[in-house]
């Protein structure tokens, strides 16, 4: 168990270098952190409650009121601080995305360690319900789960039904990755070896298939999240989120309502999109160098310009 | 065309102190290929020998100019038909890729374009030179395929249909469209199993033959290089070790890394001994040590080897004058006489004795 | 396995594929709590009682649900009959006829473009590899695909009405409505501009990224070496062996993109209010309207399949390896 634990060590000492020496590493890992810092610190980072009006002297609500010393982004509509309301939907964005990620991911791996290590029947049946899965136009299916199950009435909050049909719906890619990983994997001579003397099936996934495509899970949780923060934001945008929890798809959708553009209002329905692009973006550099890490791949390149094959200068003739 | 009436030949490819560097990406520095001189003439089969990583295959892709993004050739010249082609433009060395000197690789398989007919490709440089229009290609696509043992109902199917031995002879069909002078062979044979593997070098003999070609034949198979090969350079950590005719390298070795590699091969007739190896590995071309490069596997070192290179020495004294005796029938053209072609046997060791070589 | 073969499995499975969809539309909205009647009249609409029986009876709306309604609904699909929108008082499947031809002049132009750009683009990236234009093209690449759709077409539309301006929506002047198509076309054009430009951004990331790495990999085989060794320029090599091989990729990627291109419609006709099946997927959303809502997916969903089916079988012409699984 000790030496597990040393080669475990080690080897992340390895990826911790190959992480520093990557620079897209490092400001993919630096937009997260701030993104999160935010989020969680979010009350500490405004007087205001993102439900506040703020009003003017005369007590009117001051609706779109450009940036100013009283708040960098300015107010929506209704004279709500725009700022306030950016970093506390930071945390419904930032949540609803790792869980319905994570979900995802958790749907994709079991998928794909399945699909990959039994092979045979199993495999080509789950690979065909990925198959219909990429055929079938996402986002319309997406959508009109979300409303017959609204209308369901149910009485599920808004924010979990997004977060299960996300869930549902979009861990394919993942489990082809996966299941890719897993069959070169079990071609492995310690996986040969364990089935030669006799382990159960269970046993070679958990100990031996498992540890080894772990890394794998954890870069490609972070690259789903990035999607499912993207396609949440969509969502939201086109009215599916809970207004009383505004992630940022949900203050565009009111910027776009309430006519923040014929306003002018750029502070309103800038801000929100960049920050979803902030996040997105850190996700996929990081989701992208941690991938690097477990799945390097080499390539050759034969159409290098000749000029600086030959490094020395012609001889007089 | 050899003119047997005269004894001085002039060399068809005069390769002198050519030096290649592989610079890495975190900027360290390989040194390759360091000081490799040799001569090729006309009809000749030169076999270019070593252990994997030896600097060979960089050596031949260095005469081509074809060496990948991190490859630089620092210093040395190609000196082919009185033109050092490392002084040339790209574009006049264009002219001489597959006109004057083609190629075959390990893997026909790779080399193709898996998405395009056979004929095609070999037709392709002859169109690309403009040496033929469409008709006469056509034909002349013909008379390869049928030089090279392919049937010509095949010729517009594509790589995949073919099996590997045939993959392998359309290659060489395709290398020899333009009538070049010189072939590189880069482990042609490596990758087949070995009665394909006797049917190509079969083909390269009798083709060799029959076209006056010049081939240069990289290998690690000292086998194969005895069964066809009229000279040989054995290369070792990027230099040259020992030049010379197959008869003289093979009966006498100077350098104590060929003698290895003779020793290390398995005979026959004598099943029961014990497999001769050579102890270490072979060094690595950044870290490079100061004198010998194969001093540290070496059994036969002397002091100055850890720390002074050593220089080419003319060995010819040590000959025995036996020849190689040879499975076929094929007449050499090397079962000349070596100072016809001013052919030295060459060795770069302190142990040898004998004058110094200057110009190789 | 030959051509005929993967030919036959590829139709197979999109037939499935098509069967799978159906069913999902139909039990979608039948598990609804209310009058199944809903789903295929929608509530509140008007129409005569003779009307109204005549559609429970071909839709069985008052047989069981399987097998009788099913396939009885799934008849009436086959036929046209899409039942009725609420919303807006028509046949489902005359509304959607009416938009889908505005719909498939904005993306086909959006994708025809950004094809087109990201060939281009994604050759030089991957030929001039970690040069000025390779790093351009990643970088915008990468921020393009974390943009999301309706941002980016808000933030043209804010730009581009402001600072060029281009129409804020609708594809087409309210004043020109009667107008012939011809005549509208410089009106109908100025409206598609920011949308067009949206989509085209949009994709151009990936084919940039795609046609990139599939140069790329293409350039690291052999056989870019031997057509090298063959004497010709860097040029030539690319033209003759790197890019048929590297473009392969790009079919595949359309054929892919097919979907996502669906829902992407569905964003940009929203935010630039582009009266297509994306803005009408939208609208019956909004208003609840299933019979609608119901009939847009059945459209939109089988036009994706069948289009992917026929670049699969276009994809079996153009690579002859293909013919050999």
């Amino acid at each position: 168990m000790s030496e597990r634990w040393i080669l475990f060590k080690r080897n992340l000492s390895g990826f911790w270098k190959a992480f520093r020496r990557s620079r897209m590493g490092k400001i993919g890992a630096f937009l997260l952190i701030t993104a999160l810092f935010l989020a969680v610190f979010a009350p500490l980072l405004t007087p205001y409650q993102p439900t506040d009006t703020i009003r003017d002297a005369n007590g009117r609500g001051l609706t779109f009121a450009p940036p100013s010393v009283h708040g960098p982004l300015g107010t929506d509509d209704a004279g709500r601080d725009v700022w306030t309301q950016l970093i506390y939907g930071a945390r419904i964005s930032l949540l609803i995305g790792f869980v319905a990620g994570s979900l995802a991911m958790f749907i994709g791996s079991t998928f794909g360690i399945f699909a990959g290590y039994y092979g045979g029947k199993l495999d080509t049946l789950l690979m065909r319900i990925t198959d219909i899965f990429l055929v079938i136009p996402d986002l319309p299916l997406t959508l009109i789960l979300i409303a017959v199950v609204r209308q369901m009435n149910l009485g599920i909050p808004p924010l979990v039904v997004l977060i299960a049909v996300i869930g549902l719906l979009y861990w394919t890619s993942t489990a082809r990755l996966i299941r890719s990983q897993v069959l070169s994997i079990k071609e492995r001579q310690f996986v040969v070896r364990a089935r030669a003397i006799g382990a159960s099936n269970s046993h070679i996934i958990r100990k031996h298939i498992l540890p080894q495509v772990l890394p794998l899970i954890v870069a490609s949780t972070v690259l789903i999240i990035s999607t499912a923060i993207l396609v949440e934001s969509g969502l939201a945008f086109l009215g599916l989120g809970d207004p009383t929890q505004p992630s940022w798809g949900t203050m565009l959708n009111f910027a776009f309502d309430r006519s923040a553009i014929s306003n002018g209002a750029w502070w309103f329905y800038l801000p929100p999109g960049l920050a979803i692009v902030w996040v997105t973006l850190g996700c996929v550099l990081l989701g992208n160098v941690l991938e690097e890490m477990f799945n390097p791949r080499l390539t050759a390149h034969h159409l290098e310009s000749d000029e600086k094959m030959i490094a020395r200068p012609a001889p007089e003739r | 065309m050899i003119d047997r009436s005269t004894n001085s030949i002039e060399p068809l490819l005069r390769v002198r102190h050519l030096s290649t560097d592989f610079v890495g990406a975190d900027g360290t520095v390989a040194h390759a290929v360091e000081d490799v001189s040799f001569d090729m003439y006309p009809s000749q089969t030169l076999g270019l020998v070593g252990e994997s990583g030896c600097g060979k295959t960089t050596t031949m892709m260095s005469l081509m100019r074809l060496l990948p993004a991190a490859g630089r050739i620092t210093s040395g010249q190609v000196i082919f038909d009185g033109i050092d082609l490392l002084s040339i433009t790209d574009r006049q060395m264009r002219h001489y890729r597959w006109r004057e000197m083609a190629m075959i690789f390990q893997s026909a398989m790779n080399a193709l374009n898996p998405v395009r007919k056979i004929s095609d490709q070999i037709a392709e440089a002859i169109l690309l030179h403009g040496l033929m229009d469409h008709e006469r290609a056509d034909r002349r696509v013909e008379e390869l395929l049928d030089l090279v043992g392919i049937a010509k109902a095949r010729k517009d199917q594509y790589p995949h249909q073919y099996s590997g031995g045939m993959r392998q002879r359309a290659m060489i069909a395709m290398a020899l469209a333009c009538k070049p002078r010189l072939l590189f062979a880069d482990e042609p044979t490596t990758a087949l199993d070995v009665m394909i593997q006797a049917q190509i070098l079969e083909l390269l003999k009798t083709i060799q033959h029959e076209l006056d070609l010049a081939v240069i034949l990289v290998t690690h198979d000292l086998g194969v290089v005895a069964e066809i090969c009229d000279t040989v350079v054995v290369m070792y950590g990027g230099k040259v070790a020992e030049y010379g005719t197959i008869d003289v390298v093979y009966n006498s070795p100077q350098h104590p890394y060929t003698q290895r590699l003779l020793e290390a091969f398995p005979d026959l007739n004598h099943p029961g001994d014990q497999l001769a190896s050579i102890p270490g590995y072979p060094p690595r071309l950044s870290e490079l040590p100061p004198g010998c490069r194969f001093e540290p596997r070496c059994h036969a070192k002397i002091e100055a080897c850890a720390t002074i290179v050593p220089k080419l020495i003319d060995v010819s004294s040590k000959d025995t004058g036996r020849a190689v005796r040879r499975l076929d029938e094929t007449p050499s053209l090397l079962s000349f006489q070596p100072s016809a072609f001013n052919m030295r046997h060459i060795a770069a060791c302190h142990l040898c004795r004998g004058p110094e070589v200057i110009d190789p | 396995m030959n051509r005929r073969d993967y030919l036959f499995r590829k139709i197979v499975f999109g037939l499935i594929t098509l069967c799978i969809v159906v069913t999902i539309d139909f039990f979608l909205f039948r598990v609804l709590p209310g009058d199944p009647v809903r789903a295929v009249i929608g509530r509140n609409v008007r129409i005569s009682k003779e009307s109204q029986q005549a559609l429970r009876e071909q839709f069985g709306l008052d047989k069981p649900i399987f097998p009788d309604q099913f396939f009885d609904t799934v008849g009436q699909w086959a036929h046209g009959n899409l039942g009725i929108s609420w919303s807006l008082r028509r046949p489902v499947g005359e509304v959607l006829i009416s938009k889908l031809g505005s719909t498939l002049l904005l993306i086909s132009l959006g994708q025809i473009f950004s094809i087109l750009l990201g060939i281009v683009l994604g050759l030089f990236a991957g030929w001039k590899r970690k040069k000025a234009v390779d790093v351009g093209a990643l970088t915008f690449s990468l921020v393009a695909w974390a943009t999301p759709t309706f941002w980016l077409g808000i933030i043209l539309l804010a730009v581009g009405s402001t600072l060029f301006g281009l129409p804020t929506g609708g594809s087409v002047d309210p004043a020109n409505v009667n107008k012939s198509f011809l005549e509208n076309l410089p009106d109908i054009a100025r409206h598609l501009v920011l949308p067009t430009l949206t989509f085209t951004i949009v994709y151009l990331g990936e084919y940039m990224l795609i046609m990139r790495s599939s140069v790329l990999e293409v350039l690291g085989e052999d056989y870019i070496l031997t057509a090298k060794a063959k004497g010709m320029s860097n040029w030539q090599v690319m033209r003759k062996h790197a890019l048929k091989n590297a473009m392969l990729p790009i079919v595949t990627l359309i054929a892919l993109n097919l979907g996502f291109t669906v829902s992407g419609a569905i964003y940009v006709e929203t935010v630039f209010s582009y009266d297509g099946l994306g803005k009408l997927f939208q609208d019956a959303l909004a208003k609840q309207d299933f019979p609608l809502l119901q009939g847009a997916f059945l459209l939109l969903a089988v036009s994706v399949i069948i289009a992917n089916m026929l670049a699969d079988i276009l994809y079996t012409y153009l690579d002859p390896r293909v013919r050999q699984t």
